[in-house]
């Protein structure tokens, strides 16, 4: 059994030595024209580590064998991040429905994912209470908090969002105190090349039923290892809203600061206006697609952990020994997580079959659990 | 005395009154058309959707997954190949969240041959929709148990597939529909919308009953020990008109009617076969990768020693499409004279 990995690669940010430059404690953290209070960016930041600490944990487990498969988000953590503590979460219509896509584990983990629940689906154990080891890491469902099921099919959770908004729409109208859920659906920008996202925008802004859908695109510029340059004209992905009448904007996805507000002004709309909001977020990929290209760390670009650390010390919100204190505290839970992942159990082969129907009394053959084949003894 | 449209039709009034159906939709669905086939006229949650099969099956999913109860339509089941990986998404969302996530909707759809539909609109989609695990398939040969299997369909938690048979739409069937009234033109009077301006229109819906065929269960509409002819949809009835014809000299027949395709009444299969060791299996979809490949197997791996004669299928032929000249139409699906052919020389074909 795997013990806890102490083999990290020298933090080549650690190597740095940060140095504040303001003399006084702020109160808050400007970014523009936007601010977020000290304790607010401080909740972020750390929920940004330990989503880091999270992937890269991650990372070394396919590469280790633990797991098969990695694909995820490093490099979105701080949109992320500002989405999973934005979401109203819960059960139903009142609250929102999520369809995200397989880079949101920082929305995960912000809402109040225990890292365990993903290294479960990662390690295809029997435990991964997402899809009992059936699917690809980042592929969560949670019905207690809305999230349904994430696909590996490019964009068809936009065909579904509207869905899911009508039913919130009716509930609101039918229960004002209660009309606050909205759906919020997540893609990459290659994924806007399929029509399902044209159905979204179109489905949810009919005349007269008009859906409370929050479209986001998060840009990394890439889809796969196709550069975005070359599939599509230079205009903002978030002009795609346009011709519907739809409200959109383009925000820096990977500061903290901005990508709060953007949220905000995004959810707020969705939520008082109950009509649909298009939110492009343009962020990094740090460790391009998924394992099977690699997963090698890319330098060039961005690196929004290190950008607002850089920040918050700066303001003086924050010392390097607490920031290395953080990361330190981030990696031993994504350690444990591990360690007490791989001394789970596999799925067996009594489980090929379960949860493929549920039970239904308007059945003669499968009144209770599915079984194979009609009548195999 | 409905016809099958009318049967849908009341089913679903049947679904929002009682069983929590929440949306009926698809293009034309709703007012003023009622559906190209006039299923869904006079219903009190039918609207129209933009043509956008893909939204239609998304929409549906999302609706079930906020825990409202949708049926929705297809025009026509030649444009469901838009969506068949939605369709595959639907049926694997349960099982991809190890039983977290039901998805309660119903998809209807017509389905085949026999109207002079043409290139897109006379395919038939069981063969396809039999691998899509997760769904449930269903089609109805006659309007009683259109009605049935819809209520089935409406309760049941799962993905279902109502295939309709274009060309039995308008098939009356004369046996009633609990708390149907006896006098189909009154039964007209009373759900049809009329020609022309419906702006005011309202449906007087009878009294109906529940009547539920569960899913998986077939029906022999015929009996005897000559053979068993298994089919369902819009060949049943031609299989049971051949039955009929060659009782009068001397060969009866098990007929069963199939009715669901997924789960099937694998036991009625069965216990035909080891009676008349003699089986014949018809449909009208393309005969490469047919559903009834999948029966013929099960027939020979469970059966083999009990046939008595080589088993036999009967299917469409394997070409793209029905074309419009009524020769390629009626040459491309299993006829009458096909079929009666097929089951004379099961019956006589010597041991």
């Amino acid at each position: 059994m795997p013990e806890a990995n102490n083999e990290d690669a020298p933090d080549i940010e650690d190597a740095l030595v940060r140095r504040g430059t303001r003399t006084a404690a702020p109160s808050a953290i400007a970014s523009g024209r936007h601010a977020m209070s000290v304790e607010v960016a401080l909740t972020v930041f750390r929920q940004m580590l330990r989503t880091r600490a999270l992937e890269e944990r991650s990372i070394k487990m396919s590469k280790s064998g633990e797991a098969y498969f990695w694909i995820g988000g490093p490099g979105e953590e701080a949109f992320n991040v500002c989405l999973g503590l934005q979401i109203n979460r819960g059960r139903g219509p009142a609250h929102d429905y999520l369809h995200l896509h397989y880079r949101n584990a920082g929305v995960m983990l912000a809402m109040g994912m225990p890292m365990i629940d993903h290294t479960r689906q990662l390690a295809m154990r029997a435990t991964d209470r997402h899809s009992r080891g059936r699917n690809f890491v980042g592929h969560y469902a949670v019905p207690e908090w809305n999230v349904v099921p994430v696909t590996s099919v490019i964009e068809v959770q936009f065909a579904m969002a509207p869905g899911t908004a009508l039913v919130q729409k009716r509930h609101g109208l039918k229960n004002p105190a209660e009309a606050e859920g909205i759906t919020v659906v997540v893609g990459g920008e290659a994924g806007t090349a399929e029509g399902d996202f044209e159905s979204c925008l179109n489905w949810s802004t009919r005349p007269g039923n008009e859906l409370p859908v929050l479209m986001v695109v998060t840009n990394n510029n890439y889809g796969i290892s196709t550069d975005l340059g070359t599939v599509h004209a230079h205009r903002p992905i978030a002009d795609r809203a346009i011709p519907y009448g739809v409200r959109c904007e383009t925000i820096n996805g990977n500061d903290p600061v901005a990508a709060w507000h953007g949220i905000d002004r995004a959810m707020r709309y969705c939520r008082r206006e109950r009509k649909p909001y298009l939110l492009e977020a343009v962020v990094s990929r740090l460790h391009g697609h998924s394992s099977s290209s690699g997963a090698q760390r890319n330098w060039t670009e961005a690196d929004p952990i290190a950008a607002f650390e850089q920040k918050l010390i700066d303001a003086r919100a924050i010392d390097a020994p607490t920031v290395r204190v953080m990361k330190e505290e981030a990696k031993a839970e994504a350690d444990a997580a591990v360690v007490a992942t791989m001394k789970e159990p596999e799925p067996s082969r009594d489980d090929v079959y379960a949860g493929t129907y549920a039970p239904s009394p308007a059945d003669a053959v499968y009144p209770g659990d599915y079984t194979g084949l009609p009548g195999i003894k | 005395m409905a016809n099958m449209a009318q049967a849908v039709r009341m089913a679903l009034h049947y679904g929002e009154k009682h069983l929590g159906v929440t949306d009926v939709f698809g293009e034309d669905v709703g007012p003023p058309l009622g559906g190209v086939f006039t299923a869904t006229q006079g219903l009190k949650t039918a609207w129209n959707t933009p043509l956008d099969e893909r939204g239609i099956i998304g929409t549906a999913m999302g609706i079930a997954y906020a825990g409202g109860r949708p049926v929705c339509e297809i025009q026509f089941c030649d444009y469901a190949f838009n969506v068949l990986d939605m369709f595959k998404i639907a049926g694997n969302q349960r099982w991809a969240s190890g039983g977290g996530f039901d998805m309660p909707l119903v998809v209807m759809t017509p389905n085949g041959a026999g109207i002079r539909g043409s290139l897109y609109h006379s395919h038939s989609f069981e063969s396809w929709a039999s691998r899509l695990a997760g769904w449930k398939v269903v089609m109805p040969s006659n309007a009683r148990d259109a009605y049935g299997l819809m209520l089935a369909a409406i309760k049941d938690p799962n993905p279902v597939l109502v295939l309709l048979p274009k060309a039995l739409l308008r098939a009356k069937d004369p046996r009633l529909i609990p708390g149907e009234p006896a006098d189909p033109d009154e039964l007209g009077r009373m759900i049809d919308a009329p020609v022309g301006d419906r702006t005011g229109w309202e449906p007087n819906w009878p009294e109906l009953e529940d009547y539920t065929i569960p899913i998986g269960t077939a029906e022999r509409v015929r009996e005897g020990a000559s053979g068993t002819v298994i089919s369902y949809g819009r060949t049943l009835p031609l299989c049971v008109q051949a039955a009929d014809e060659l009782a009068h000299r001397n060969h009866a027949f098990d007929v069963i009617d199939l009715r669901s395709i997924f789960p099937y009444d694998w036991e009625l299969i069965s216990r035909s076969v080891l009676k008349t060791g003699r089986v014949l299996i018809v449909n009208e979809d393309t005969e490469v990768t047919n559903f009834g490949e999948h029966l013929l197997r099960r027939v020979v791996d469970e059966h083999f020693y009990d046939l008595v004669v080589r088993p036999r299928t009967l299917m469409g032929k394997h070409v793209p499409g029905i074309g419009m000249n009524q020769n390629y139409e009626l040459n491309s699906v299993p006829q009458l004279g096909d079929i009666r052919a097929a089951m004379w020389a099961l019956a006589t074909e010597a041991a």
